[in-house]
């Protein structure tokens, strides 16, 4: 009977696609991995908004403390997102961000090299680093679980032992006044859109100090390097051949490789990308403090894997999104701003983090089911 | 210029001591439907990555379009027009068909260290591909992961002829399908071969090989138990010659002599 009337409905129309099941447009959102995210983001402001909303969480100065946070997590999240989806992990993320630290602090401090010398030369540690990780990983065929936890505790024992053997002490101090007139330091260090918060101000409409100058000057590098690193992600994953390979070297190594694809150099410029990812997070934020400490960026590793997880990234590699992994940063961020705006003690901040990505990591596994579900 | 579109002549192949392949001759015309047939262990997948050029020959040549070619690498076989379609089909479910169809080999369009992966192109080619052999696929952003076995391999030889292949080497295309889901695949394969493609099938499914084949090799325990038309040779006579052959007449009379016994009693 069944089988009758499926057969009459399919010659009434030909012309349509007879087999096309009608998917609902929530379905076609579903199968979208940073759903999730996206969903999860919009609650937390609901939540706060209705906690927290007279509080100033809200005002301009509140709403840029908490993406100032989200956009730093997210620097290095959607690094990690990109690796995620290529297969592979890195546990070296934090130890990498205090490394960049020393090398930038160090070398401009003690050494004399100007600022924008040290920071090439962190980057092309980062380089190095990542390279290195990424060459363990292909060629010794080790998961890179291992391979970056090893490099977690090493780049985190280099970093005090040679900051100890050159500075006597575990922090370096003394970076602020370098920054002025320096070529490079400007791209980690400057506020933008100045003339938007002073014209706001003068108009009344955002919070002023008392000397009349607005409390929010500007929207901070951290944004704006959040905002084009998560664009420049979605480009090269969703529009580019090498995006295309990333999807492929995660889904299936064995097949991407005898198909052509280099999977090989896919990962080993993928642990580039968050060493990299790290030694950006680590220039805004030790520029910003003025000081390098040897303990920064510890265990932010886990956040940005646990960004990259609530924004849809499948641990088995293949699938997930950089915007997904930016959501995930912001929500982390407002959470763990937003909770002082609350009555809610601030170690709950974790208990919170670690209940996310559980229900993210059930959510993601229920998407991949429907995702690949045979017909 | 001879007949034959590929030839592989007396190829062997050790592992240490192992001979894995001795003396192996294949060869095969324009739109020849050839199926290598073999039980497990009979250097079945040696051949095959041979073919690829995964392994090279340690004796033997192969000729194809007249002139001698050695593979040093599965790429150089691919350039030449051999494509091989392994068991695992080198798909990921979780990717699109089109971002499966063109793994590797994305069109691209726009200014130099600015290109972009031409998705609206990738989507129309591997539709209308799919469409040839008369696979719909609804929407081509759709994952691989949702269709079934048969279609799945059909996109992988599919993919495999796009790419350029005059030679195609299927590994086991049917071994894991259903009846319908087999026949659609062979249907794909005896189409393809009347294009002009030379097809090496890889099977140990008698009844699978032998509607299609024009001819067959039997390949046992390393060597080739010769070369069969399909006008010289039964579909019994080959089930035979694989080596499960004479072990199923055996368990055959030993399964009456048990049925006797039991009948007495």
């Amino acid at each position: 009977m069944s089988l009758k009337s499926k057969s009459i409905s399919s010659k009434s129309s030909l012309n349509e696609d007879e087999r096309l099941k009608k998917i609902s447009p929530l379905r076609v959102l579903l199968n979208r991995p940073e759903l999730g995210a996206l969903g999860g983001s919009i609650l937390v402001f609901i939540f706060f908004g209705i906690v927290a909303g007279d509080t100033g969480m809200f005002s301009a100065y509140g709403m840029l403390n908490f993406l100032d946070v989200s956009a730093n997590l997210g620097i290095i999240a959607i690094a990690a997102a990109m690796l995620m989806i290529g297969g592979e992990f890195d546990l070296s993320i934090g130890s990498m961000i205090g490394f960049a630290g020393i090398c930038i602090a160090i070398p401009a401090i003690y050494w004399g090299w100007p600022l924008w010398m040290s920071i090439v030369f962190a980057f092309a540690m980062a380089v190095l680093v990542g390279y290195f990780n990424g060459i363990m990983v292909v060629k010794t065929g080790l998961p890179s679980f291992i391979v970056t936890l090893a490099m977690l505790f090493i780049l985190r024992g280099l970093t005090l032992a040679i900051t100890r053997l050159i500075t006597g002490r575990t922090q370096v101090p003394g970076l602020r006044v370098l920054i002025e007139d320096d070529p490079l330091a400007w791209l980690f260090a400057t506020d933008t859109f100045k003339w938007l918060f002073a014209w706001l101000g003068s108009l009344k409409l955002i919070e002023l100090r008392t000397d009349g100058t607005p409390l929010a000057t500007g929207i901070p590098p951290s944004v704006i390097w959040f905002i084009a690193l998560t664009l420049f992600a979605t480009w090269i994953l969703m529009k580019t051949r090498y995006g295309n390979w990333i999807f492929a070297s995660g889904g299936d190594k064995i097949g991407a490789t005898n198909v052509g694809v280099p999977v090989g150099r896919v990962k080993i410029s993928l642990f580039i990308g968050t060493a990299v990812a790290s030694t950006i997070f680590a220039c805004i934020q030790v520029l910003d403090a003025g000081s390098a400490d040897t303990m920064r960026g510890t265990l932010k590793e886990l956040e940005a894997i646990a960004a990259a997880v609530v924004g849809g990234c499948l641990l088995t590699g293949g699938y997930g999104s950089a915007i997904g992994a930016a959501f995930g940063a912001i929500i982390f961020g407002t959470v763990s701003m937003g909770i002082f705006y609350t009555d809610v003690d601030t170690d709950w901040f974790k208990v919170f983090l670690g209940a996310m990505m559980l229900i993210a990591v059930v959510f993601n596994n229920y998407i991949r089911k429907k995702v690949t579900e045979s017909k | 210029m001879s007949d034959y579109l590929v030839q592989f002549n007396n190829i062997s192949k050790f592992f240490g001591k192992v001979i894995a392949l001795k003396d192996v001759t294949m060869r095969l015309k324009k739109g020849e439907i050839m199926c290598l047939l073999g039980d497990n262990g009979a250097g079945k997948s040696t051949l095959i990555k041979t073919l690829a050029g995964v392994h090279k020959p340690d004796e033997g040549e192969i000729i194809f379009e007249d002139n001698k070619i050695v593979f040093d690498s599965p790429k150089d076989a691919l350039d030449i027009g051999i494509g091989t379609v392994y068991q695992d089909l080198a798909l990921v479910p979780l990717m699109s068909v089109t971002r499966n169809f063109f793994m590797g080999r994305e069109p691209q369009k726009g200014i130099p260290f600015l290109k972009t992966f031409d998705v609206e192109k990738a989507n129309k080619i591997a539709a209308d591909r799919m469409g040839q052999i008369g696979i719909d696929v609804r929407d081509p952003s759709q994952a691989v992961g949702t269709m079934s076995g048969g279609e799945r391999q059909c996109l992988a030889i599919s993919r495999a002829i796009y790419f350029g292949a005059k030679v195609l080497v299927l590994d086991e295309p049917t071994s894991a399908l259903g009846v319908h889901q087999a026949s659609m695949v062979l249907k794909y394969i005896v189409k393809a071969a009347s294009e002009g493609l030379a097809v090496i099938l890889i099977t140990h499914n008698v009844h699978h090989a032998y509607p299609v084949g024009n001819s067959f090799t039997v390949l046992n325990r390393g060597k080739s138990m010769g070369t069969f038309q399909k006008k010289d040779i039964s579909r019994e006579k080959l089930l035979s010659m694989m080596a499960g052959g004479e072990e199923l007449d055996k368990l055959e009379v030993e399964l009456q002599e048990m049925d006797r016994i039991h009948n007495k009693n």
